[in-house]
């Protein structure tokens, strides 16, 4: 334990005396794992599109098979250091999403399959699904308000 | 193979560059603050909802395709313009349906793929 405490605070002084490289090198490959996710989901989009499916259902069977292959990847320990090494160019596009819910269901497998894994695959998709929904019915809401008036948001 | 003509080059560029930059915000986010991923994917889900409530969204869809649906704005994104489709359809209740609905697909898919991958996955019980 003593010595990843020395590790820690290594990082943290290395951190403080340079903080832009770092941030350069993460933004980078950021960019470029995350312009590859997008990349690879707009190949499956332009699939679906060329066996002529619809606009919706494209979108829906990119974002199926994007999580469906994160999460497979979360559980066989790929995606994690995929992840360390991309930070946010995995975390933010939707594979983040699956990783989020793979990866505490993992780490709580012992506490058993309903409460564990199914009760602690939402400690934070949970948040995100609360959000993201609140956010869609009040968007919903206003837009009736303004609607009825029809004056329309842009 | 006449897939493979039929793609359009210059939009997968787009898609490239659009969904890369989205990628650096979030890193300048988890770089910059000590905001915790969790937040970090709240924030790109919530400003996304919000962006495609008011249209604002939806001309970086057109722009940058995947580039902009892929991010979780773009979840956010189908959230919110989901909910405004119903309610033009159903009125009130629109905005409770309209929402999950248009998520539906990946909502469920995260949920059971995410279940199953845990499963068969075995924890690496690695001493950190």
């Amino acid at each position: 334990m003593d010595n990843i405490e020395t590790k820690k605070q290594y990082q943290d002084y290395v951190d403080k005396k340079s903080p832009n490289s770092p941030i350069i090198k993460n933004c980078f490959n950021a960019f470029w794992v995350g312009g590859l996710i997008c990349s690879v989901g707009q190949l499956i989009f332009d699939f679906c599109r060329f066996r002529g499916l619809e606009l919706q259902i494209s979108n829906t069977i990119v974002s199926v098979i994007l999580i469906g292959i994160s999460a497979f990847l979360t559980g066989l320990n790929i995606f994690n250091k995929i992840g360390k090494f991309a930070g946010a160019g995995s975390l933010v596009p939707i594979t983040g999403f699956a990783n989020s819910i793979v990866s505490p269901a993992m780490e709580y497998k012992s506490e058993g399959y309903v409460m564990g894994v199914g009760g602690k695959m939402f400690t934070v998709a949970g948040p995100v699904l609360v959000f993201g929904i609140s956010a869609s019915i009040i968007v919903g809401i206003v837009y009736l308000i303004f609607n009825t008036q029809s004056i329309t948001l842009v | 193979m006449e897939f493979f003509q039929s793609i359009d080059w210059m939009q997968m560029l787009r898609c490239f560059i659009v969904g890369g930059i989205i990628c650096i915000i979030g890193q300048i986010l988890i770089d910059k603050t000590k905001l915790t991923p969790a937040r970090i994917l709240v924030i790109f889900v919530t400003t996304g909802a919000i962006l495609g409530g008011l249209g604002i969204y939806q001309y970086l869809v057109d722009f940058a395709g995947c580039g902009a649906t892929v991010p979780l704005t773009g979840f956010g994104n189908a959230l919110a313009k989901g909910a405004i489709e119903e309610v033009t359809k159903s009125g009130l209740i629109g905005a409770f349906i309209g929402g999950t609905k248009a998520a539906a697909g990946g909502i469920s898919a995260a949920i059971f793929f995410g279940y199953i991958a845990s499963l068969i996955s075995k924890p690496k019980m690695k001493k950190q």
